[in-house]
């Protein structure tokens, strides 16, 4: 197989990375090196077999709906790079 | 002999006796950290006074009597454990600043045994790699040989055991990072079963592989670490509601009716001289003590890395979506619209091999390839999931080399990521099947580098490990080996 540059840009677009002249140097042979070595799966007919999802086959977990403390606005808007004590502030979108 | 010297089962011992305190002991870790770490570099944060605070808390709780196994003893956690108020960076410059409103689960509970918090441990950016050197900051050092590495993620994790910086640590293990770096520093490593262990608060890779364990000096150690920390959390769903078994309880029960499985493909081309004969030696150690050894196959052994190296990067990319600059974590600076902060924040903060893993895990969801790849992945997995249950019909448990060589030199990778991730073949089909595999310290290599032995059971049989484990130990004599420093 052979990723483009092309396929790698529109990968990274999707992932919301913005990629260098050097990353976009060393990149799409590092991944046709992996996606390439992946195509080992195929040598495997898997028709018929299930996919595994969790190891462990888990219930969906349930609880009560029961009102409990939740994190205090300012303690959750503590990390925040640029806040207003309100909300994160953001680059205006409209 | 100095109060850093004493596992936890000696230390235990002097602290209940009224020999030692908890300060003391505490300041004697400080002390080797402040010797030692500048060279090691296990540890991005040191927290000396809240450290010393709690020793003198649990010298309190010694004094009235009511001490658990764990009150006193000096501890350090991987940096993507969650610890309220103390930054926790997952070795990435993006969370350099970031300090969590909260404590994960497996952080509570320590905390309620009455154990010393060191510190937090260096480890590979995100738990991405097999050598801590994706940290952003620094990259711990293998005590047993300058210029060697440590192993990964949880390098920092291992180093400061082997280091005697701190008596136990806790690591994570998506794909052998707690296994596979204590095989290489000579510590005991475990992985345990997916679920066994809260995930509340570990800061996420891939979910359904990512698993919290302890690294410790000796097998007992280990499963007095365990003991704290397994148990169902309703704060993590996929915790499971199974009964925790005493796992200190099983280790001298020997080794008589077991039967040990030794799978040939473990053992194939590529595989070190010194780890093959570090292992046989092992074999050889169950025998002695009365296990019956018999052959199982793992046939699907070859495809692990295929199958990991496609579902732990799409579940990474998904995870690491929120990583945007918006609510935590670093922001690059005056970004032109809302969709260009993302990109630069993403791009500026996270280092190439985060970057690759979330490009490729992408790839194999993005519209066209998912079949081809996230889904044929997960097929094979269920093959992979399926080996361990045939195997487990005809045996108590596998043992096999850890890793295919012992510690490498610095750098041997750089440049070539499908090499390194070849080297994890023996680890990542555990994570794969959600079993628990431990490491314990088989021998050394003919140039002094530890080599580990590994054991993978069926789920929730931890207990069947430590048992094994413990007598492996008593074989090999390596219970609290350590380097010169």
């Amino acid at each position: 197989m052979n990723i483009s540059i092309k396929e790698v840009e529109h990968v990274a677009k999707l992932a919301k990375l913005q990629l260098s002249e050097e990353d976009l140097a060393t990149f799409p042979g590092q991944l046709d090196n992996i996606l390439g070595y992946a195509a080992k799966l195929d040598e495997l007919d898997t028709e018929n077999v299930p996919p595994t999802t969790h190891a462990f086959s888990n219930k969906n977990a349930f609880r009560e709906d029961v009102v409990q403390e939740s994190l205090p606005r300012e303690e959750a808007l503590a990390n925040g790079p640029n806040q207003n004590g309100e909300a994160f502030v953001v680059p205006r979108i409209i | 002999m100095n109060p850093y010297e004493l596992s936890i089962t000696e230390a235990r011992k002097e602290l209940d006796g009224g020999n030692l305190s908890s300060r003391e002991l505490t300041t004697s870790c400080l002390e080797r950290i402040r010797a030692v770490d500048g060279t090691v570099q296990s540890f991005l944060r040191v927290t000396e006074e809240e450290a010393l605070q709690q020793a003198d808390e649990a010298d309190k709780t010694i004094a009235s009597g009511n001490a658990g196994p764990l009150c006193g003893i000096p501890l350090a956690v991987k940096d993507l454990l969650c610890t309220k108020g103390v930054p926790t960076t997952c070795g990435s410059k993006i969370l350099e600043n970031y300090i969590p409103p909260y404590d994960a689960t497996v952080i509570e509970k320590l905390k309620g045994e009455g154990a010393v918090l060191l510190g937090k441990l260096n480890m590979d950016e995100f738990a991405m790699g097999s050598t801590s050197e994706n940290s952003a900051f620094t990259v711990p050092e293998n005590p047993w040989k300058t210029g060697y590495v440590a192993g990964g993620s949880s390098g920092g994790s291992a180093s400061s055991v082997s280091a005697l910086e701190c008596l136990a640590s806790l690591g994570s293990d998506t794909g052998g990072s707690i296994r596979q770096p204590a095989s290489l520093c000579g510590v005991v490593g475990m992985k345990p079963t997916y679920g066994r262990v809260s995930r509340y608060g570990l800061v996420a890779f891939a979910s359904s592989l990512d698993q919290v364990g302890p690294l410790s000096r000796n097998v007992a150690d280990c499963a007095t670490v365990m003991n704290g920390i397994s148990g169902y959390d309703p704060k993590d769903s996929t915790s499971v509601q199974e009964d925790v078994p005493d796992f200190t309880a099983s280790l001298t029960e020997g080794m008589k009716g077991m039967k040990v499985g030794v799978p040939a493909e473990y053992f194939g081309d590529g595989l070190d001289p010194d780890v093959a004969k570090v292992v046989q030696n092992g074999i050889d150690i169950f025998r002695d003590a009365g296990a019956e050894i018999v052959e199982v196959s793992l046939p699907h052994t070859e495809y692990c890395v295929a199958v990991y190296y496609l579902i732990a990067p799409a579940e990474a990319s998904s995870n690491l979506a929120r990583y945007d600059g918006v609510a935590y974590g670093f922001r690059s600076e005056e970004p032109e619209s809302l969709a260009d902060m993302y990109r630069t924040t993403r791009s500026e903060a996270l280092g190439d091999e985060v970057k690759r893993r979330i490009l490729i895990g992408t790839y194999a969801l993005s519209s066209g390839y998912y079949d081809a790849y996230y889904k044929k992945a997960s097929q094979v997995r269920t093959l992979i999931l399926d080996d361990f249950k045939n195997a487990y019909e005809q045996c108590d448990l596998v043992v096999s080399p850890v890793t295919p060589t012992p510690a490498w030199k610095k750098g041997t990778h750089a440049g070539d990521p499908l090499s390194l991730y070849l080297s994890d073949i023996l680890t990542i089909s555990a994570n794969l099947a959600g079993i628990p595999g431990i490491s314990v310290p088989g021998g050394f290599s003919g140039d002094g580098l530890p080599i580990g032995i590994q054991l993978q059971g069926p789920h929730f049989r931890e207990d069947i490990l430590f048992k094994a484990a413990y007598n492996l130990e008593l074989g090999t004599g390596l219970a609290n080996s350590c380097p010169e420093l």
